[in-house]
């Protein structure tokens, strides 16, 4: 019932904004957005999870006002989901009726400098698809169950302070409270979970506790970047929490986020007729530098190599490298209880995007594919998304997954492989 | 000595007909994509297909010349509602690939695109992302055909054949604006299958400029009209406008 109320509201909504036929003007700021319907169904029996992955009706407001003084922006999504039992109201899980995407106001108080205060999408970092260096919130849960990839974004509300020298740019990103990963716990996306020693669903809700004492528990992201003609270089530092519950407290029998700084740096440029980029990033896993608590990850070293060219005229080819490497591992693997799941010292990811641009650039097919030789598994995204007009999109693809084993990255979601399609009005 | 001036007076005609065509290009170029030190328009484009369908996009671009003939380009999307307020930054380097990259406003991304084949579609339409940006004069080798009172006709060959779809292109020049008034693509087969005409041009700022340009396919029967509006030039446009700062933040000079 309550998805058929909110689905009608939805609809209301809708006719409302296209009673003009137009976006709205509203005296000095437009109103946009864009209403959608998506759907979608397991491909694999999974006993912990209903077999409709997706269903949902969504409808995206943004209003904007741009001045030389300042400018704000305010989006959001009105959601009536058919999928998630329960559908308490919650700005950080983006649960409920509603998910504040941006709700930020922008000024220079000097001329060399920007400030952006708010609710806002943060990206930084040279990964496609894979971040290193980005610690801002995602939302893997949006992204597995086929959501458009905007989803993967998940707001921050922080102060962006950007400060643009002649040399350079300083950009400091201030959260005052830890904004986590709208990570994935099962109840829309069933995983592994170590402590159960099996899968685990949407009656398996663990008790996990988020750092939440503003000022206290906040998170400090630091960007600094120079051009060398075509080459884009930066270096970043970060403090705050690992962005998913990867530790354990025993005491209170609670999934905890640990203390995490990570130091790292990256390069873009030109190269063969492509694109080249390389970053790095240490993960410095604070509350356990000695390495000795299973209950906290250890330390790690990530490395990103990748290479994007054209093929031929409307396909492109996007290809990446990626290691992580767990520090500590003779430690790790002392310490770690029997009968737990055992990660490898190296991980190695490799990823392919191909890109295909058809019928006067109105059909979009492309195919992204996360591989690991070291975990023995995979991760395809298959997309086709065509404008019927320039205003309606449709799009159909597939998340599928598969490993040898249960408890790998990937391998652990196999029974998440679904597959969907969605219709979308931009206004 | 008599000989040496002989065959010099034979290639004399043709060495000064050719400096004239260089010359004719070279002005050509400049008037068509470097007038002033910088400007401002914005564009209409309609694009519409074989069946009577059309599309629409409408943009803002900003430009500015640098050093060695190279520019940067600000493309800031209005419509259609899927790509507004995305931008789209160009460091058009002249003889090598252009640095480009896209912002995505949703995501918050700077997506840096890998250099592609000029000759593709600019966003769908029937112009190329080469009519857009110029082509290099020294990519063709150029034949002045006929004149008349108004303008010049050259005959335009790619120096590699390889790398363009066409095999050669006539273009009109005017002889008062230097501004290219029709261009004719033909193929392997010397059939004519594409159009690129100015339709509209007016006196701004001192500067002749195309106010409406329209493209044909005439293989598939579609056409792509840009028409172009508040065109402005030497505006003082700035360099750090083409930085990641203003794809952010879109400068003043693309709102409305």
């Amino acid at each position: 019932m309550k998805f058929l109320n909110r689905a009608l509201l939805l609809i209301l909504l809708l006719i409302a904004s296209r009673g003009s036929g137009q976006a709205f003007d509203l005296g000095g700021f437009e109103l946009h957005g864009f209403s959608e319907l998506r759907g979608g169904i397991r491909l694999q029996n999974d006993a912990h999870q209903d077999s409709i992955s997706l269903f949902e009706g969504r409808l995206q407001l943004e209003a904007a006002q741009q001045q030389d003084l300042y400018s704000w922006t305010l989006r959001g999504d009105l959601l009536a989901d058919g999928v998630l039992d329960n559908q308490n109201q919650n700005l950080n899980r983006g649960s409920g009726l509603f998910d504040l995407r941006e709700a930020n106001l922008l000024f220079s108080p000097l001329d060399t400098v920007d400030i952006k205060l708010g609710r806002q999408i943060l990206t930084w970092g040279t990964g496609d698809l894979i971040f290193l260096n980005d610690l801002f919130p995602k939302d893997w849960q949006s992204f597995f169950i086929g959501r458009d990839t905007e989803y993967l974004k998940a707001p921050s509300d922080a102060l962006m302070l950007s400060w643009f020298p002649d040399w350079g740019t300083v950009d400091v990103v201030y959260t005052p409270q830890f904004d986590p990963d709208r990570y994935i716990s099962g109840e829309r996306i069933s995983y592994f979970n170590p402590l159960l020693g099996r899968l685990a669903g949407e009656n398996d809700s663990s008790r996990v506790t988020r750092p939440d004492t503003w000022l206290s528990d906040d998170e400090l992201a630091l960007r600094l970047s120079h051009n060398f003609g075509s080459t884009e270089s930066a270096i970043y530092i970060y403090r705050g929490f690992w962005k998913s519950p990867t530790g354990f407290d025993v005491a209170s029998g609670t999934n905890i986020f640990n203390e995490l700084n990570v130091y790292g740096a990256s390069l873009r440029a030109p190269l063969f007729g492509g694109v080249g980029n390389v970053e790095f990033s240490w993960y410095d896993s604070a509350d356990d530098r000695s390495c000795d608590d299973p209950l906290v990850p250890n330390s790690e070293l990530r490395f990103l190599g990748g290479f994007e060219r054209e093929l031929l005229p409307e396909l492109t080819a996007g290809f990446q490298y990626y290691l992580e490497y767990l520090q500590d591992y003779t430690a790790y693997r002392q310490t770690l209880p029997s009968g737990t799941p055992q990660r490898d010292e190296f991980r190695h990811l490799l990823t392919l995007r191909l890109t295909r641009l058809l019928l006067n650039q109105n059909l979009t097919l492309s195919l992204f594919t996360f591989w690991s030789p070291s975990d023995a598994d995979f991760y395809l995204r298959p997309n086709l998304s065509y404008k019927l007009t320039d205003a309606w999109l449709l799009t159909a693809g597939a998340n599928l997954f598969g490993g040898e084993n249960l408890d790998t990255f990937f391998g652990q979601f196999e029974k998440n492989t679904n597959a969907y399609v969605g219709i979308r009005y931009s206004f | 000595m008599k000989t040496i001036l002989l065959i010099l007076t034979l290639f004399l005609p043709f060495a000064a007909q050719a400096t004239d065509v260089e010359q004719i290009i070279e002005k050509a170029n400049l008037a068509s994509y470097y007038a002033g030190n910088d400007g401002r328009a914005d564009v209409r484009m309609t694009i519409y297909d074989a069946k009577g369908g059309t599309r629409e996009r409408q943009f803002t671009v900003l430009r500015l010349n640098s050093r060695n003939a190279n520019q940067k380009f600000y493309v800031y999307f209005r419509e259609p509602a899927d790509v507004r307020k995305m931008a789209y930054l160009v460091w058009k380097k002249v003889g090598g690939d252009d640095d480009r990259w896209l912002w995505l406003p949703a995501l918050n991304l700077k997506k840096r695109i890998a250099p592609g084949d000029k000759r593709t579609s600019f966003v769908g339409s029937d112009f190329l992302y080469e009519d857009i940006s110029g082509r290099g004069p020294d990519e063709d080798n150029h034949q002045l055909v006929s004149e008349n009172n108004d303008s010049w006709m050259i005959k335009n060959s790619p120096k590699d054949p390889d790398s363009v779809e066409f095999s050669y292109y006539m273009v009109w020049i005017d002889k008062q604006t230097y501004l290219p008034l029709k261009a004719e693509y033909y193929d392997k087969s010397d059939k004519l299958y594409r159009r690129v005409s100015a339709v509209k041009i007016e006196t701004i700022d001192g500067y002749p400029t195309v106010l409406e340009a329209v493209a044909e396919d005439l293989n598939s029967g579609s056409k792509t009209v840009n028409s172009f509006s508040r065109v402005k030039y030497d505006i003082g446009l700035k360099k750090r406008i083409f930085t990641e700062r203003f794809l952010r933040r879109p400068p003043r000079e693309v709102r409305q």
